[in-house]
């Protein structure tokens, strides 16, 4: 080969590796980028049916059960506007706690439940997850809520 | 008062700097030798100043000096005095005067192992690493210093946060960062080439040891962070594609592209454009890595705004590194040339192949890195990039990477023969494809990916055979199989450990993915669980008191066919200062399986929800990086470098003559 096809073949090898890299990554990105909806949204269903995402918001105090397998247990999760009832089967992070901020992954039922599959740990105990802290922000500049319990301590 | 005098070391180190970074690269600019030769004395005195500055933190530790915000921020009087210590790096403020402490190191190193380069090049680099410690100094003294005082002082600490609270958290940031940084001197290296506008062979093999020891200890910091991971979130995960790790993980890909890149700019004169922007890519990423996970950028983009001028610096100060080394490489490039031809079908060609991929993968991950931070910033809505996005996109990029570290070592520099290869390796191929298809069969589940998985370790593991057989009877005069052995230089062992360090690796990563088991389970006390063939008997929990904790202990008896296999003590604890619960893992490692219990929450009656897992070949993961890191060692312990130290004066007007600018 002379150089200068060589070249061609070279640059051509390369723009075809970026391709490849590029169908793969919008491909993944396409069906694995999870959005983050609030409370207030999945309770007025502005969020995809049968597909995973992302709710935030405070653990309402006193709302967590536990069924009689000890795994699987309920609690509500709140923007301090609008509730919804999550469902998880395991076990909860060493940080969950009731008032405190959360964050679920998984998906809306036909009931208005939501099921996760995954619920979120953090690293810090005053920390609040930001999608968490955002939720709540949004709801009370909606002006649905005072805003006493309204901590937010992002670190 | 001792405060202080760490202050005031700080403030002088940052003039020091100043003049480190300033005169000798206007002196080799000028070729005033009185000028450069300011680097070298420079450089240890700010060696001497940070280590001041860093005793007199420890010391506020050590005394519980609770007047220093840090302090009071970041530990407590119980405490324990080791966790005081490394409480040091375990926030922002400190962590970033370990970054300049281990910065400074490297410098003094860089100072002390340097005789035998030209005095510019020496200059050069140790002035670009003065200038960069001008820019962390400058980023501690004004925004975030270590040493502000809390006055008041505060009658006790706040503690640090429990999950650092851990022998692997002592260690794994100072080595995670002695790779970070080390990088700081193959950047210094490359701009100091561009500055000088000469780049040869030679300056390829003296950048080749420093890279190296760099990756070392990254790869064993990577490692240890994801050991950490592990053991102490509770979760039996090792990796999780989180933005923290990310930020870890992609300097190690910009740091093993170099390697590689350079090995051949150090051979063949080849690709020595590529390995400058490599050099540079990699501290780049070093930087926006420490940025990302000290800064708060990561937890929470607000960070920004809590502390505006925090982010503003790192902001203005990522772009003008980052920013100012692109713009001096495509100004200067052009005159360093490409270097020598190559064949497609060479060893010259596979590595490049190789780093084009690992270029990929290190874009696509950090695309899924910053992707989320940046559609945050822009308000267009909140996302996260989960494991599934890394997995799919990761393993079609390694896996012909893999395919080629199997070649690549037996192709002929400048020009293979595509079917010679084919032929000497096709036992090599015949053998892993039959043992890849066959083990997992044997192992009563057969699944595609464990198939693919094994084939790679296989095929290196084979590859590695094949070519040591070949080395070995081509070895001339050697005699006996150990006489032929020591006849291999040191590099090339280096590279088959190394090599058979990632094969481990991925038989970990494979047979962990695999096989693994896991199972919630609530449990009474005297009630079985039986997970992979073991019988957990959960014998009921007991209070035990720590040092800074209270923790409810679980005993939990394993047995296998009948027979005993091991206690495991689990414990759930609550440390008192920040009153955070925390799981405490009970491990039974061993070397084909770990066992690995957590308690979750107590119930009524005495009874725990308890995660069990049963992780196959778990360990062979960090097995496998430490072999790496053991491969990297021994490259550099090879003789031409040890050659490269000693040979001092009289080489060097030849070299200095290499070194000289091109255009004056």
């Amino acid at each position: 080969m002379k150089p200068r096809q060589k070249r061609f073949v070279l640059i051509g090898l390369g723009l075809v590796a970026l391709a490849v890299a590029a169908a793969l990554v919008l491909n993944a990105f396409q069906s694995n980028l999870v959005f983050f909806y609030t409370p207030t949204q999945a309770a007025n269903g502005d969020v995809p049916q049968g597909r995973s995402f992302r709710i935030g918001g405070m653990v309402e105090a006193g709302s967590l059960t536990r069924e009689g397998d000890g795994l699987t247990v309920h609690f509500v999760v709140t923007d301090m506007a609008k509730r919804v009832p999550v469902t998880f089967k395991g076990i909860l992070p060493d940080l969950f706690k009731e008032g405190k901020g959360v964050v679920a992954q998984g998906q809306l039922r036909a009931d208005g439940g939501f099921f996760a599959s995954e619920v979120l740990a953090k690293h810090d105990e005053n920390y609040m997850p930001p999608e968490a802290a955002d939720a709540l922000a949004k709801a009370k500049t909606a002006g649905t809520q005072s805003s006493s319990t309204l901590v937010v301590n992002p670190r | 008062m001792i405060p202080e005098i760490g202050h005031y070391a700080l403030i002088l180190a940052l003039c020091v700097a100043v003049v480190q970074g300033v005169l000798p690269i206007y002196g080799a600019a000028v070729r005033n030798s009185s000028l450069m030769a300011v680097a070298k004395p420079a450089a240890r005195g700010q060696f001497l100043l940070v280590l001041t500055a860093f005793c007199c933190l420890g010391y506020a530790f050590a005394v519980k000096d609770f007047s220093v915000l840090y302090v009071a921020a970041t530990s407590n009087s119980q405490l324990p005095l080791h966790y005081r210590l490394a409480a040091i790096w375990g926030a922002h403020e400190g962590s970033l005067l370990l970054w300049m402490f281990i910065l400074s190191i490297w410098m003094v190193a860089v100072s002390f192992f340097s005789t035998h380069l030209p005095e510019a090049m020496r200059a050069r680099i140790l002035g670009v690493m003065g200038l960069v410690s001008v820019g962390f100094l400058l980023f501690m003294l004004t925004v975030s210093n270590p040493f502000e005082r809390l006055i008041p002082a505060a009658l006790d600490g706040r503690d640090l946060n429990p999950l650092l609270q851990d022998p692997g958290m002592v260690i794994h940031p100072p080595m995670l960062y002695m790779g970070y940084v080390g990088f700081s001197v193959a950047f210094s290296f490359a701009i100091a080439a561009l500055l000088g506008g000469t780049l040869d062979a030679a300056w390829a093999r003296w950048s080749r040891p420093w890279t190296t020891v760099a990756w070392c200890f990254m790869t064993v910091g990577v490692a240890m962070g994801s050991g950490w991971a592990y053991y102490e979130l509770g979760w039996g995960g090792w990796w999780f594609w989180d933005p923290v790790e990310n930020a870890s993980f992609m300097p190690w890909l910009a740091g093993t592209a170099l390697m590689h890149s350079l090995a051949v700019t150090d051979k063949r004169g080849g690709f020595k454009a590529w390995s400058v922007l490599l050099a540079i890519m990699a501290f780049s990423l070093s930087l926006l890595g420490t940025f990302l996970v000290r800064s708060g950028v990561l937890t929470s983009v607000h960070a920004f705004a809590t502390d505006p001028k925090r982010g503003l610096f790192i902001l203005v100060f990522l772009a003008i590194v980052i920013g100012g080394s692109l713009v001096l490489y495509a100004w200067r490039a052009p005159r360093v040339g490409l270097g020598g031809g190559f064949a497609l079908i060479s060893r010259e060609g596979m590595l490049l192949a190789n780093n084009v991929l690992l270029v990929a993968a290190l874009g696509s991950v950090l695309l899924g890195t910053l992707y989320p931070l940046f559609l945050d910033a822009l308000d267009l809505g909140k996302i996260s990039v989960g494991p599934p996005y890394f997995d799919t996109v990761f393993l079609p990029l390694m896996t012909p990477a893999i395919f080629l570290m199997g070649i690549g070592p037996l192709a002929q520099w400048k020009q293979a023969s595509l079917p010679a290869l084919a032929i000497r390796l096709r036992w090599a191929f015949g053998v892993s494809l039959v043992t890849a298809v066959v083990v997992p069969w044997l192992m009563g589940q057969w699944t595609p990916l464990v198939t693919l998985g094994l084939l790679m370790a296989f095929w290196i593991l084979a590859t590695i055979v094949v070519d040591l057989r070949e080395r070995l009877l081509q070895a001339e005069g050697g005699g006996s199989i150990g006489g032929r052995v020591a006849l291999l230089p040191r590099a090339y062992w280096g590279m088959v450990v190394a090599h058979a360090g990632v094969a481990l690796f991925i038989v970990g990563v494979t047979m962990v993915k695999g096989f693994e088991a896991e199972q919630d389970v609530r449990m009474n006390v005297g009630e079985t669980a039986t997970l992979g063939g073991y019988t957990f008997r959960f014998d009921g929990t007991q209070q035990v008191n720590g040092p800074n904790y209270v923790a409810a202990r679980g005993t939990i008896h394993v047995s296998q066919d009948g027979k005993e296999v091991t206690v495991m003590y689990p414990e759930k604890r609550r440390y008192f200062v920040q009153n955070q619960t925390m799981t405490e893992a009970a491990i039974a490692t061993g070397l084909l399986r770990d066992l690995y219990v957590s308690l979750g929450e107590p119930l009524e009656g005495g009874a725990w929800s308890v995660r069990l897992y049963h992780k196959p070949f778990i360990d062979w993961i960090w097995g496998g990086c430490l072999v790496m890191a053991a491969g990297g060692i021994l490259a550099i312990s090879d003789r031409r470098y040890r050659l490269a130290w000693r040979r001092k004066e009289a080489t060097v007007p030849v070299e200095a003559q290499l070194a000289r600018p091109t255009v004056t």
